[in-house]
């Protein structure tokens, strides 16, 4: 007996109205209002605005006083996603299918443990991995000399062609616990008359992994990218930890997120924009959107004539 | 000639179970060691944690002082009680209302129900930092600037698209039987709400543990909206200490141990639930 008709049920509205009203007022009101924001510009002292079309992001594409921060961060961007990609989920998924391998004694204490990291606050996290690669600490210094690589080690956090990749590992670090227990969720939920089936006839497991397993969790790649890369365009508290506001040295670590804030709020160099700051959010708005729209529209269109 | 077979295909078996447990346990190591690391020095004197930064604390070496200078020098306690706050606070309103308006969408068929759903499901996937420059207008104009609402409300906010998701599917499995008897009987609709309630109370604890991490973890908006002395949550507060004192090292020790307890507390507690959680909204998708 499932309650039809049309005539208006306004419990229907009273269990709706709460959360509608609240997500409207602080998250699609904002977000539109961020979007609107970014087509004015303030005039005058007051913090009136005018409708300027889009100068602004003309002006952060092409004028030389932001394109090059914008670019920057951008590039930066892509290459800590890069980075998540390639190193994340070869180990997410290299957990994830020995976590699954057989019947293992401690899978639960193995799993509790190893997604830990991903607990933790961002802020943490960079901290300690500050002070660890820290040379006055000399922890990981020392880690290096005990396998006699001690000339290996090098302030990696403070060098300008290093800092961007020491950042990103640490955040593989913090992360891989995601990709992991998505590809293990994909492999148990495997049907194990599948797998014994391909055994009796005689195949390794390793065969079976890549023949069977593998793709039968393609789909669970997707995910994963997706969520690292929403992730990923939107991270901020890790580089303004352990860097700074301004992202140093140099700006080699800026990433969209501190651009963002710095264009905002300001910093010791520039006063704070709000609609470039607007602007720049729905750049990363725009960015964002894409990824997630070519994985819902791509990648499960293919992935799905995959499996047929 | 089979028998040997056998035996070498045991033997093999229990080659690569042992490298199994030995790559499990390796990583378990690199995911621990920082926090151990941290744990450790925490409660050693300034001249041990430099001279062996990985001895255990011994009689000599022990000391608190980096805890005092914490609880001296800045308001943890206050700290704790506004992270707790907001947490507790946001968390009941996602779980209530993220409840009511998931029964909705799964109970009932009526028009516009389809356009609802997607209108919600809108902040699963776009972050919500991204209208933060309209966010802090807002709270401005209603004068919620460096109040823990503020907070609460775009925590609120945020957390409502994944839990409405996530409960509708639980909601929609609810037996028909239990609601059926219900209305026969004519329970309103709300009564049916609460009978219902109890019924999906394990997803409803996914969720809240779910929702409670990345609230506790949150840097941005406590650094935009609530930046204060009276409103800092734990992360914010430890982010500045951390940044004020970073020579003292007794104290940014001590000062990470405090962060990070009370979220390894909970996830030691809670991991069963989150993990199962976890596999379980997977699934769906």
């Amino acid at each position: 007996m499932t309650v039809t008709g049309n005539r208006f049920r306004s419990y229907i509205a009273v269990f709706l109205l709460p959360a509608t009203a609240i997500y409207t007022m602080f998250l699609i009101y904002p977000l539109l209002g961020s979007l609107g924001l970014s087509l004015q510009e303030t005039v005058g002292q007051g913090g009136q605005t005018q409708f300027v079309g889009f100068a602004n992001f003309r002006r952060l594409l092409t004028n030389e006083n932001w394109a090059p921060g914008f670019w920057n961060a951008l590039g930066n961007n892509v290459y800590f996603f890069v980075i998540h990609s390639l190193v994340q989920n070869p180990i997410g998924l290299l957990l994830a299918s020995l976590l699954t391998a057989g019947k293992l004694r401690g899978q639960n204490s193995y799993r509790t443990a190893l997604f830990m990291p991903t607990m933790l606050s961002v802020v943490i996290v960079g901290f300690i991995w500050q002070l660890i690669l820290s040379p006055i600490w000399g922890v990981a210094e020392g880690f290096l000399g005990a396998l006699g690589l001690e000339n290996w080690f090098k302030p990696w956090l403070g060098l300008r062609e290093s800092a961007l990749t020491a950042l990103s590992l640490i955040s593989v670090w913090q992360f891989y616990g995601i990709p992991m227990m998505l590809f293990y969720t994909g492999l148990i939920g495997i049907p194990d008359e599948l797998i014994e089936s391909a055994y009796v006839d005689g195949a390794s497991g390793w065969k079976i992994f890549w023949r069977l397993k593998f793709p039968l969790i393609l789909p669970v790649l997707g995910i994963v990218t997706v969520l690292t890369f929403v992730g990923n365009f939107n991270a901020f508290d890790l580089i303004y930890t352990t860097q700074g506001t301004l992202a140093g040295p140099d700006f080699s670590t800026d990433i969209l997120g501190t651009y963002f804030f710095r264009v905002f709020f300001g910093h010791q160099l520039q006063l704070g924009n709000p609609t470039m700051g607007a602007t720049v959010a729905t750049m990363m708005f725009l960015i964002i959107l894409a990824g997630v729209l070519t994985y819902m529209f791509a990648w499960r269109r293919r992935v799905e004539t995959y499996e047929m | 000639m089979k028998i040997a077979h056998d035996v070498r295909s045991v033997r093999r078996r229990r080659i690569g179970r042992a490298v199994t447990h030995l790559i499990l346990l390796g990583f378990v190591l690199l995911a621990a060691f920082p926090v151990i690391l941290v744990f450790m020095n925490a409660f050693k004197a300034r001249r041990a944690i430099f001279s062996a930064p990985l001895a255990l604390p011994t009689r000599e070496t022990f000391s608190l002082v980096g805890f005092e200078t914490v609880f001296s020098r800045s308001n943890f306690p206050i700290y704790y009680l506004n992270s707790v706050t907001v947490v507790v606070v946001a968390i009941g309103f996602v779980v209530f209302f993220g409840a009511m308006a998931a029964w909705a969408l799964s109970e009932y068929t009526f028009k516009g129900n389809r356009f609802m759903s997607i209108y919600l499901a809108i902040g699963i996937m776009i972050p919500i930092r991204i209208g933060t420059v309209s966010i802090l207008r807002l709270m401005v104009a209603l004068g919620l600037v460096n109040t823990l609402w503020s907070l609460i409300f775009v925590y609120t906010a945020q957390g409502l698209a994944l839990t409405i998701f996530i409960l509708s599917q639980f909601m929609a499995q609810v037996p028909r039987d239990l609601k059926d008897a219900a209305r026969v009987d004519g329970a309103s609709e709300y009564r049916i709400f609460g009978i219902v309630l109890p019924v999906v109370r394990p997803a409803l604890a996914t969720v809240a543990v779910f929702t409670m991490i990345p609230i506790w973890n949150d840097l941005w908006f406590p650094l935009i909206l609530a930046p204060s002395g009276r409103t800092k949550t734990v992360i914010l507060g430890a982010q500045e200490f951390l940044g004020q004192f970073v020579s003292d090292w007794n104290s940014v020790l001590a000062a990470l141990s405090l962060a990070i307890i009370p979220v390894l507390a909970l996830y030691l507690v809670f991991s069963r639930q989150l993990i199962v959680g976890l596999t379980k909204g997977a699934l769906k998708q």
